[in-house]
């Protein structure tokens, strides 16, 4: 449909990143090739160009990796909190000097909008490596001991979805707390982590503290199941967390997974309706609905189920898909091919279990990995699209009558991430809140993040805390 | 028509008494403020340019009422007000008038005869505009006076106090009279001085007492108070005419007025129309902007971008 106002395109320019041709792994503060030469290619999602080749972490990279991190370790948690503090306050200053080129690295690599890595991504990656800093000299008032001691060596795995948010979300409170670090970024999307070790030497981080092994899932399963790592952290999917808990089941090996979600969003008739449906578009529709926190599941007062629809519908109209360099636009691309055939499959499914499928008019991009953002109607708790995580622009509406069947509802999930409350009512945001099994209960809002705030999960959703006071703990021998 | 679309019938009860009208525009949908913002604030950093950014200037010149509301106005002031917006930009005749000239009632006859056959039209605030503190007479007299100077338009300011005081039926009624008084050749735009009104809510909720009473245009402000149009209160507004028509099938424009200086601020107010009302307020007849200031940037931006220079002050005219 021609538009009176079309926006012209205004794209962010990608001449302030400079993308190598290959990429090392990151060994001991050097970038060198995997043992066995192997490497693997990463595309740019929404045009399918192969931005890099990069080296894959075989299992004698892994011990390569966790014995420079040993011999790092004895140095690094022999310094007093105020030097490692240092460091990690240069990090983050380093990391907002260079956000614009992180953020366009980011888009090219993930595919998500130029938007969310500049507004929501990298503000809040350096706002972790400050507020660890923050923490790295006071671990005594922490409420953990008079001098709490790290762990070790951490292995990491994080997932695609925010790359460099994920990375600072495990980083920045290992080091804080005087652990080094192995950590794998996820095999579509290792860029990010790649600069961010170029970052560390710039920091004049010592040697071993932090080394970035790109890989796929085998690479995790090496580094998870490596005897000289002291503290696994993983964010992903449930499946492969579930796995994790196996192979370190019976090791001293300290865990905390953060995984997956169905949050519900929970829409009261008294809501601010206007101030909903942005909520609801955020909950859903923020990086393409690639969030393990999102609110993809639509819990609305049958009172006001079809004003809220209407709304809603007339608001999915003006969300604009396509480049994600573009400032204008508000959904990227799918992370992957692979990605893109489970969305597309749940999404049928939910249509072949007889829920309304809705889509807003809107052209998809012909190269690249692309969904248009999709609404279900008529979903009950039986349909597999309310039960399975779908990880994509779907949401799935559900109707309730009473506050208690809201949270019957909203409960009755093998989850418990992430949920949202709307209502004027304060009373019964406490009331509703108290009662909802998820790690973050949002109220009048949704998808907002904060390093000072824990953040983690119920039931399949996984355990630990990351950000925050809490987020110490599992870094600490406490 | 939605589903939730208001009959004839059930909007003419709404307004039977004090208490109907009351329970009906407290049980609008609230109003989160910090989500309010936070949308105003993300549509303002959509990027417009070059093509996108040379219509929503034009678009944004054809709807400037341009102001004089000094103590001080002159028929020679005016007169000169009434030359700019028939030629806003003399050394360009492709620039598009403004959508109005704005003044007292006092000078809507020497408007009008300064902007005779240029299709601008001449808007006028009556009802003892900025405070709307006189009897309600006294109010209908300032209207019935403009309207027969040939004001095409009524800027009226609603009684703060009496919104403020929970008397809602006494501002409904006070805007029906002024709304007959306007007879079928003027539009009514009614002022609500957010500013003043204070909450999101209380915005919402004059928003639709005011089109309930027949207002063709809602504004935010007078611009004589210290907080007048922002992208949040705009919006709120925009949204509210959009519900309203969802449901009555009546359109209702929207004017936001007072502190909008910059062509970036005024593309921003655009967006949110597009974006929340929709493309059927991008146009004079259902958006304007209360903006004397504006014109001159925006005319500055506008020979910028045709001839790809920045020029100055000098370029565009004091008044």
């Amino acid at each position: 449909m021609a538009s009176l106002f079309e926006y012209a395109p205004a794209p962010e320019s990608r001449a302030v990143v400079d993308i190598a041709p290959s990429y090392g792994l990151f060994i001991d503060g050097e970038f060198t090739e995997a043992a066995d030469g192997k490497v693997f290619k990463t595309v740019s999602p929404s045009t399918e160009e192969v931005l890099s080749e990069v080296a894959q972490a075989g299992e004698a990279d892994v011990d390569r990796a966790v014995k420079a991190a040993r011999k790092a370790f004895e140095k690094w948690s022999a310094l007093p909190g105020s030097e490692r503090a240092k460091y990690l306050f240069r990090i983050a200053r380093i990391i907002q000097e260079r956000s614009r080129e992180l953020a366009v690295l980011e888009t090219l690599d993930n595919g998500k909008p130029i938007k969310e890595t500049r507004d929501a991504d990298l503000p809040l990656v350096a706002a972790h490596f400050f507020y660890y800093a923050g923490w790295a000299d006071k671990l005594g008032h922490a409420g953990f001991g008079p001098a709490p001691k790290p762990l070790g060596v951490a292995g990491q795995v994080i997932p695609w979805n925010f790359p460099l948010l994920m990375l600072a979300w495990k980083i920045a409170p290992a080091l804080a707390t005087g652990n080094t670090v192995v950590l794998k970024p996820a095999e579509t999307t290792p860029l990010s982590a790649l600069f961010f070790a170029d970052i560390c030497r710039q920091a004049g981080l010592p040697k071993g503290v932090v080394n970035i092994l790109p890989g796929y899932g085998d690479t995790g399963a090496a580094l998870v199941a490596h005897p000289d790592v002291n503290k696994v952290a993983f964010t992903g999917s449930t499946a492969v967390g579930k796995e994790i808990a196996r192979t370190v089941a019976g090791t001293s090996k300290k865990l905390t997974l953060e995984l997956g979600g169905k949050g519900a969003n929970i829409v009261f008739d008294d809501a601010p309706i206007d101030q909903a449906v942005e909520g609801i578009v955020t909950g859903i529709f923020f990086n393409q609905g690639q969030v393990c926190c999102a609110g993809s599941r639509l819990l609305v007062q049958e009172s006001i189920q079809d004003e809220l629809l209407d709304s809603l519908k007339r608001r999915l109209s003006t969300l604009r898909l396509g480049d994600p360099l573009d400032k204008n636009t508000d959904i990227g691309a799918i992370n992957s091919a692979e990605q893109l055939a489970r969305i597309t499959a749940l999404a049928d499914a939910g249509e072949a279990e007889g829920a309304e499928r809705w889509s807003p008019a809107c052209e998809l991009p012909e190269n690249g990995y692309w969904f248009a953002p999709t609404l279900f109607t008529n979903v009950t708790q039986a349909h597999t699209i309310a039960r399975d995580e779908i990880f994509g622009p779907v949401l799935s509406v559900l109707s309730f009558r009473t506050p208690d069947e809201a949270v019957a509802k909203a409960n009755n999930t093998q989850y418990g991430l992430s949920a949202g409350i709307w209502t004027e009512k304060g009373s019964r945001i406490l009331a509703v809140a108290n009662k909802l099994r998820a790690g973050v209960v949002w109220s009048n809002t949704f998808n907002k993040f904060d390093p000072t705030s824990p953040f983690g999960g119920y039931k399949e959703s996984g355990f630990g805390r990351e950000g925050g006071r809490h987020g110490l703990e599992a870094y600490l021998d406490v | 028509m939605p589903t939730n679309a208001l009959t004839a019938q059930a909007l003419a009860d709404v307004t039977v008494s004090d208490s109907t009208l009351r329970r009906f525009l407290h049980g609008l949908p609230g109003v989160d403020a910090v989500g309010l913002e936070a949308r105003a604030a993300s549509l303002g950093t959509r990027s417009i340019k070059t093509t996108a950014k040379a219509y929503a200037i034009d678009l944004a010149i054809s709807m400037v009422d341009l102001t004089t509301l000094e103590g001080a106005d002159t028929p020679g002031k005016v007169r000169a007000l009434g030359a700019k917006a028939v030629h806003p930009d003399p050394t360009d005749r492709t620039t598009p008038t403004t959508a109005a000239v704005c003044v007292y009632p006092d000078m809507v006859a020497v408007a009008k005869e300064a902007v005779a056959g240029s299709g601008v039209k001449v808007a006028s605030v009556a009802t003892a505009f900025p405070a709307g503190r006189a009897a309600l007479g006294v109010k209908l007299a300032d209207v019935r006076d403009a309207v027969a100077a040939g004001a095409d338009e009524i800027d009226m300011v609603i009684d703060r106090g009496a919104f403020l005081a929970g008397n809602y039926m006494k501002v409904y009624d006070e805007i029906v009279a002024v709304k007959e008084a306007c007879g079928t050749s003027a539009r009514l735009k009614v002022i609500f001085e957010t500013g003043e009104l204070s909450t999101y809510d209380n915005i919402r909720r004059a928003s639709w007492l005011g089109m309930l009473a027949g207002a063709d245009f809602i504004k935010t402000s007078t611009g004589k108070v210290a907080v007048n149009a922002t992208p949040a209160n705009t919006l709120l507004m925009l949204e509210a005419v959009r519900d309203f028509r969802a449901q009555t099938g009546v359109q209702v424009g929207v004017k936001p007025a007072g502190g909008i200086r910059t062509t970036k601020d005024a593309i921003k107010f655009l967006v949110l129309v597009n974006e929340t009302a929709g493309e059927d307020w991008l146009d004079n007849h259902w958006f304007r902007f209360g903006a004397s200031s504006l014109l001159n940037d925006l005319l500055m931006q506008r020979q910028k971008l045709a001839t790809g220079r920045y020029s100055g002050p000098d370029y565009v005219t004091v008044d």
